[in-house]
């Protein structure tokens, strides 16, 4: 426990200061304990003008709390530095590619047909004479897209019907988890396949809907045992005992300690949710040209990866990056939250 | 004051009654012929109850203003189920619980808040017991956010330093968070939280066997000190006799969710009448090597019975070596035993036993 010294602010009037540190010794013992009537409503309404000092002691005080003390440790961890560094960049690529490149992914000149890497354009061409560079950077916005809004959507979803089955329980529990069961028993390839070929529209928010739909009972499941084991917590119970009601004790005590695991796991679930984008794309069912993606690249690469397998290489390993990244990211956030290895 | 209502009191009535001053020696809490079953189901669809865990099985005794009454017992003997009963945490099967004469087992909304005002919890772990996201300003803040009545807005940071430095915590600790605390310091912040409301009654769930003894010494002292203060009644519930004992008025002895004695700590150390009792006693250290040679220890044979099928007639008797074919017939009921009554000695105390008898098993008094 640092030691904490009254008199050590600066800023506070001098004779405050010294009334706070003869009313309150450094070490506090049993003895001098309070003989005074603090709790007398009279007292508190008197000392109006000192409970405002003292709000600016203590607010110059430096609090940590778990969340600060996992930034903490985040920070020197190289796993997370690198995975962050790389998050950063991808984020940048994919919102603002004309910041890494200035020709367009969708300007192919078929006379370049399969060439290889030249000066100018150091990842080739593909069949259609497009620039492979600037299609693998104009890719990495469909691909991060779908892997943020698929996660925050399922995270969402998946965490408020996890958190109303942990807490309530009963049947509200039985029927949500039923339901959760039954999207997770769906293959996903499967489902993918059979759903997203019936549907007309291309646009990129129907896979994000597709992988929410599939995705959220994984998520649920784990925001479902985390409410659970909050809310057998004594914490709980003496808010109960304090007369909290159902939305206190669910919004205060139980949501910001069951939120680690989901964190974790949705970070987690971000990367293979990107992979996830790129397999139906690759599958055909996914997104469909012209818009550029990583899945659609790989996808279109793959017959001519013998005669030309830069096609290939560079936007499946921008992918593999991206995932890694994500993952890594996903395993330094759950070090730094789990409190069993402080 | 009260004799048992029979009728559910309205919100009302109950609201009124919290406000009512009880005076010193007065009983502020009567518990009547209570009992919680957790039921036992059997089936997935269709539940259905194959039985009951009887946790707490008609207890009854008094808290009377100002005094602390002990509960002992060993592990599962119901000790925390009765006070989550008391605590309405829990509803109680059957029975009553009388705050100041009104019944409060099943209050709810306005009364229950009311009640909650009046009657709070410490708990036994200092580490689950506060929420470690929140700070020491919001934990022991919380109470009045839920009771903004007690503390105006404004008063509220004062309010909670002033409540720090009544249970000696440095003020300035409000913007800490709980992992920064030891043990000892926790367990404070979680007897400041109970103090915030200005309680009558303290219910302390075994509020010191996490802590190191050193530290326990602390509590109790300043568990003690704030009954003084704050003219607290406490309901303290422990499995450690000698600390019970330290600080208990009045102590009750539970078995298999039954109180099988009950009188003030004299009575039940020095002068124990119920078997049961004689062998929790005769179970603690004596520090004296002499004292210790010349008692004789009591042994229970086997486990303590299930509670969801706990023997007939008297609960203790299959680990009792005076049971009679009369112990599994009659229930004994918990009043001064026929051989003491109308004595006046202080073995003449309520005690669950047909066969009670005056033993000094400590033999250090």
């Amino acid at each position: 426990m640092p030691d904490q010294q009254p008199n050590k602010h600066n800023g506070v009037p001098e004779d405050s200061s010294t009334e706070l540190s003869s009313a309150f010794p450094e070490t506090p013992t049993l003895g001098a304990m309070g003989a005074q009537p603090l709790l007398d409503k009279e007292d508190l309404s008197h000392s109006a003008p000192q409970s405002a000092e003292a709000v600016g002691v203590t607010d110059r005080e430096v609090a940590r709390s778990l969340w600060q003390d996992a930034w903490r440790e985040l920070r020197r961890n190289p796993v997370f530095l690198i995975s962050g560094v790389l998050i950063v960049l991808l984020l940048l690529v994919a919102i603002w590619p004309g910041l890494f490149d200035s020709t367009s992914p969708l300007s192919c000149d078929l006379s370049k047909s399969q060439l290889g890497p030249t000066s100018g354009h150091p990842f080739g061409f593909d069949t259609q004479g497009c620039d492979v560079y600037a299609r693998t950077i104009h890719g990495a916005r469909a691909s991060i897209t779908v892997g943020v809004f698929a996660t925050a959507g399922a995270a969402l979803l998946g965490t408020l019907m996890g958190g109303l089955a942990g807490f309530f329980g009963g049947w509200i529990d039985a029927v949500i988890s039923r339901i959760a069961d039954i999207f997770f028993g769906i293959p996903i390839l499967l489902g993918g396949l059979v759903f997203l070929s019936v549907i007309p529209s291309q646009s990129i928010w129907v896979v994000v809907g597709f992988i929410v739909v599939l995705g959220w009972p994984q998520i649920a499941r784990i925001a479902r045992g985390a409410v659970i084991t909050a809310k057998q917590q004594d914490y709980v119970t003496a808010a109960q005992a304090l007369g909290a009601g159902n939305s206190r004790m669910l919004l205060r005590h139980i949501m910001p300690n069951a939120l680690a695991p989901i964190i974790v796991v949705a970070t987690i679930a971000l990367g293979t949710y990107i992979s996830l984008e790129a397999t139906l794309s690759y599958l055909g069912v996914g997104l469909k040209p012209p818009t550029v993606s990583w899945g659609i690249d790989i996808s279109s690469a793959a017959d001519t990866f013998r005669n030309a397998p830069h096609m290939l290489l560079f936007p499946a390993g921008a992918l593999c990056i991206t995932i890694l990244a994500f993952i890594m990211l996903g395993d330094a956030v759950r070090d730094a939250l789990d409190p069993k290895l402080r | 004051m009260a004799s048992p209502v029979s009728a559910v009191p309205t919100e009302d009535a109950i609201e009124a009654a919290v406000e009512k001053p009880v005076e010193r020696g007065e009983p502020i809490l009567q518990v009547r012929d209570l009992e919680k079953h957790f039921p036992l189901t059997q089936g997935i669809l269709i539940k259905k109850q194959v039985g009951a865990v009887k946790a707490v099985d008609g207890v009854s005794f008094d808290l009377y203003q100002g005094e602390t009454l002990g509960i002992v017992g060993e592990s599962g003997c119901g000790k925390s189920t009765l006070a989550k009963v008391l605590m309405n945490l829990e509803r109680a099967t059957a029975g009553q619980v009388l705050y100041k004469g009104e019944d409060i087992s099943k209050a709810s909304g306005r009364a229950l808040k009311a009640i909650r005002r009046n009657i709070q919890m410490v708990f036994q772990d200092p580490y689950t017991s506060l929420n470690p996201r929140m700070t020491v300003g919001d934990i022991i803040g919380e109470p009045f956010e839920i009771h903004p009545e007690v503390a105006p807005k404004g008063d509220r940071r004062k309010a909670v330093q002033d409540l720090l430095d009544v249970v000696g915590l440095n003020p300035e600790y409000i913007n800490r968070y709980p992992h920064q605390f030891s043990g000892g310091q926790r367990q404070r912040i979680g007897i400041a939280r109970g103090l915030a409301l200005k309680p009558e009654v303290i219910i302390a769930d075994e509020p010191v066997s996490a802590l190191d003894v050193s530290v326990q010494a602390q509590v109790i002292n300043l568990l003690e000190q704030l009954q003084n203060e704050f003219n607290l009644s406490y309901m303290f519930i422990a499995h450690d006799l000698s600390i019970v004992r330290h600080i208990s008025d009045r102590v009750g002895v539970m078995y298999l969710g039954r109180m099988v004695e009950i009188g003030s700590d004299e009575e039940i150390y020095e002068h124990p009448t119920h078997p049961y009792t004689q062998a929790l006693l005769s179970a603690v250290p004596v520090p004296d090597p002499s004292g210790r040679e010349g008692r004789e220890r009591i042994i229970l044979s086997g486990d303590i019975p299930s509670p969801a099928n706990p023997p007939s007639g008297c609960r203790f008797r299959t680990r009792c070596w005076k049971a009679q074919e009369k112990c599994a017939i009659d229930v004994p009921l918990l009043a001064v035993p026929e051989v003491f009554r109308g004595q006046d000695t202080p073995a003449a105390h309520a005690s669950a036993c047909h066969f009670a008898e005056d033993v000094d098993v400590v033999g250090a008094s």
